[in-house]
């Protein structure tokens, strides 16, 4: 396996073989399981810029997110989609790759919201920044958005410039019964939920308030009295974030949904309002994370466009295809 | 183009819906940069999406170039028609198509107004959040053509930000249809690829947004300031503070004089700027960021602060905001609206540096901008009728440009680079990178018949000419920003 540590590293890297994948600490390994030579980007780490004030940082691909998040913490700053698998070592750049946002998505936006800029090599070596490095831009086309969910077969991505927000002074966390009512209720309410989401088993909802306490506790109490239910502890995020709930087949694959179709994923962790089911029993549809089922189940909408980019991008097909 | 191609084209759409007199034509020439105008060869009306599907797949038949327009309000020439050309106007695609209020979204069609959806919306206690100051009459498909901003996107980001799903017909003839109802999605985002697309890879057909509720409380709160410094440096103040406002705007003195003038907005006297900051949601969470907020304000020296006691006190506030583009109308026959942005920390120094060139060349510029995000909009003043004014107001626009490349920032954070900045994309990019964008481009429209001639730096300059302000503009219909 190849490990570049600079930028041109990873330009000569990509250009080293007829066929390569950058990939990170492959905790979504599916995503990564094809025929091709694999560069890793474990030596291409660190934050380069920070400036907290500008809401804005810039790190290289392989910087694994714990850094980030206990870096941006020390400025009371996080990244308001609740990057996932964090405890397990994931990178930034597997993050956009991936596009595999958590439950703080619900209230801000995901990974595609808050992706400023990148720097990335494409099929023919070359290596390009594109988007911006400020909290707002609209030059040029939004590739740094496109990558969001690449899966790495458009480009290697090298470099991320992200948004950053103020991290909320506390939170709470609700549980309370789940049912399609509910989730509309609470999504739609005055109260502002900073995260909604359903534990496997479709029992319970877990409504996550964040700002200052004293409010908080305000509007907790009052959704206690619509909802029977429980305060309890912050740290079933952490469970959640690390999908420490999916054991057994290994198998964890990434559905998206709308919420009127959560109780048809009873076994999974609904999450983002009802807009996205992680599951461990093989869905209809989906995108495999992990364990031994296609990449794509259940298929995919394909349009002669993907190919045209693909070959814009990836004239030769240095990277493999979103198909193999 | 050739008579056959024509008597095709006029085959397509009755004969009302396909306007071909000059006098039709006329209002078709300009958009929101209004020192461009070209006359095109004809102006389409669809009415549906099948005969928006048909005009293209004419157009790429005959490889006559087309572009796409909303109510033109674009202020980077985006919608300016191209000579022999076709433009396509998509005002009577303005259905909106399904509002979902439990899931939170709604399908629409391009022509609809921006500010329709978030009327459509609040019945159910919902809004749009992207609000561009023309948001009362430019539509949501020249808002995601050009991936337009507002005064909140601090908080809540740009069109794109809400943009779940797009139906659309590239110009290579292919309907595409990506995402949808759902929040997430699986695979690349082909919308996020598609908006700010600049009318440069097809036309969107249906778009689905997300609505978001609307926030149960607000505090809005407008403090003047002696001097500009001062004002930037309580901007730095909010954002250490660790507050998230949705929205913090900055005008100085002759946008306020500007506004004043046009709303009469009742502005503090005395002031070299005026600072607004709004705070919004659970009341209980305002309640006590409010006080938070209120500190910081009165330890910044302000001449006077002036929180808004009810809606109606803050939407003037936000009146007065909103129409100070317009508004400097009065106090020049002409101007150049410019959207750079810069590091928020260089704020001040950008601000310093554009007086300094104001003050060397002789230009009045006014300075409106969006503090939270670094995004400045200076005003460039100038009389069209004096002989190289508009050049020398261009080449002041141009420096400016420049200046928030130099400092890290971006020649654009919201209009798009259009007509006007296609010559500045490579300050910006090196030639690898607008090679690739090319390539993309090439990828979504082979033939180059989307929108030629905007974006990317060359070929086919278009007529400049000093016209004054846009007619809509001088009725007191639309604003810029």
């Amino acid at each position: 396996m190849m490990t570049p540590a600079t930028l041109s590293e990873l330009r000569e890297a990509v250009l080293s073989a007829p066929r390569v994948l950058a990939v990170g600490a492959e905790t979504k390994p599916r995503l990564s399981a094809v025929g091709a030579e694999k560069i890793s980007t474990r030596n291409l780490r660190g934050i380069l810029e920070y400036e907290a004030a500008e809401f804005t940082f810039t790190a290289l691909a392989g910087t694994p997110l714990s850094e980030v998040v206990s870096t941006l913490a020390e400025q009371g700053q996080y990244l308001p989609f609740d990057p996932m698998l964090v405890d397990a070592g994931s990178t930034l750049g597997g993050m956009v790759a991936s596009g595999l946002s958590g439950p703080g998505r619900y209230r801000y936006g995901g990974v595609r919201d808050f992706i400023l800029g990148v720097r990335f090599v494409d099929g023919r070596g070359r290596l390009m920044r594109l988007g911006g490095k400020v909290v707002k831009n609209a030059a040029g086309f939004d590739v740094p958005k496109f990558l969001v969910g690449s899966l790495g077969r458009f480009g290697a991505i090298g470099e991320v410039t992200f948004k950053v927000f103020p991290a909320p002074e506390s939170r709470l966390t609700l549980k309370i019964p789940a049912t399609e009512d509910t989730i509309a209720k609470v999504g739609n309410s005055r109260w502002a939920p900073d995260a909604l989401d359903l534990l496997p088993g479709g029992e319970w909802l877990l409504v996550r308030l964040a700002g200052p306490g004293p409010a908080l506790e305000g509007l907790a109490g009052e959704i206690l009295n619509q909802f029977p239910g429980e305060i309890i502890g912050n740290t079933i995020w952490d469970d959640l974030r690390e999908f420490r709930w999916a054991t057994g087949s290994g198998l964890l694959v990434k559905t998206a949904i709308t919420p009127d179709r959560v109780f048809e994923f009873p076994a999974a962790h609904v999450s983002c309002g009802g807009n996205v089911a992680y599951s461990s029993a093989l869905p209809l549809t989906g995108l495999t994370l992990r364990g031994d089922a296609p990449l794509w189940i259940g298929g995919r909408n394909r349009f002669a466009l993907e190919a045209a980019v693909k070959h814009a991008l990836d004239p030769e097909g240095r990277f493999p295809t979103l198909d193999d | 183009m050739s008579t056959a191609a024509l008597e095709r084209l006029a085959g397509l759409l009755p004969p009302e819906r396909l306007l071909r007199r000059p006098a039709e034509l006329a209002a078709y020439e300009s958009d929101g940069l209004t020192a461009f105008r070209t006359r095109p060869l004809a102006v389409a009306l669809p009415e549906t999406e099948e005969e928006v599907v048909a005009l293209v797949r004419h157009c790429l038949e005959w490889k006559m170039p087309f572009v796409a327009r909303g109510s033109g309000t674009s202020l980077s020439g985006g919608s300016l028609p191209i000579a022999g050309g076709l433009v396509i106007a998509l005002n009577r695609l303005n259905r909106i198509l399904k509002l979902d209020p439990r899931q939170r979204t709604a399908v629409v069609q391009p022509g609809v107004v921006n500010t329709q959806v978030t009327q459509a919306a609040r019945p159910f206690g919902l809004h749009y959040a992207p609000d561009p100051s023309s948001q009362s009459i430019c539509t949501i498909g020249g808002n995601v053509a050009f991936n337009s901003g507002g005064a909140h996107c601090l908080k809540y980001g740009m069109t794109s930000n809400h943009v779940l799903g797009i139906k659309a017909v590239l110009a290579t003839g292919e309907i595409v249809s990506w995402g949808g109802q759902s929040r997430e999605n699986t695979g690349p985002d082909w919308c996020g690829l598609f908006t700010g697309n600049e009318g440069l890879f097809g036309i969107a057909l249906e778009i689905t947004l997300q609505l978001l509720p609307l926030a149960e409380c607000f505090h809005t709160v407008l403090a003047g300031y002696r001097t500009l410094e001062e004002a930037g440096d309580a901007v730095s103040a909010v954002i250490a503070s660790g507050l998230l406002p949705g929205a913090i705007e900055i005008m100085d003195a002759l946008a306020l004089e500007a506004a004043q003038a046009a709303v009469h907005a009742g502005y503090p006297e005395g002031c070299e700027a005026v600072l607004i900051v709004e705070l919004e949601g659970p009341r209980e969470v305002v309640a006590f960021e409010r006080g938070k907020l209120d500190a910081i304000l009165e330890a910044s020296h302000p001449v006077e602060i002036r929180p808004a006691r009810d809606a109606e006190e803050r939407l003037a506030i936000w009146k007065g905001r909103k129409s100070a583009f317009s508004a400097v109308g009065r106090l020049s026959p002409d101007f150049i609206v410019q959207d750079g942005v810069v590091p928020r920390r260089r704020l001040g120094e950008a601000l310093r540096r554009i007086a300094e060139m104001s003050g060397e060349t002789g230009i009045r510029v006014a300075n409106v901008f969006h503090a939270g995000d670094g995004n400045l909009h200076p005003l460039i003043l100038f009389d069209g009728r004096e002989s190289g004014a508009l050049h020398r107001a261009e080449e002041l626009a141009g420096r400016i440009l420049k200046m928030c490349v130099a400092m890290g920032g971006s020649i654009t954070g919201e209009h798009g680079i259009g007509v006007e900045k296609r010559e500045f994309l490579g300050e910006m990019f090196t030639s690898d990178e607008i090679d690739c964008m090319q390539r993309l481009r090439s990828a979504h429209d082979p033939f180059g018949i989307a929108n030629p001639g905007k974006m990317f730096p060359g070929k086919g300059a278009p007529a400049l000419s000093h016209v004054g302000l846009h007619p809509l503009e001088k009725a007191g219909l639309i604003s810029r920003e």
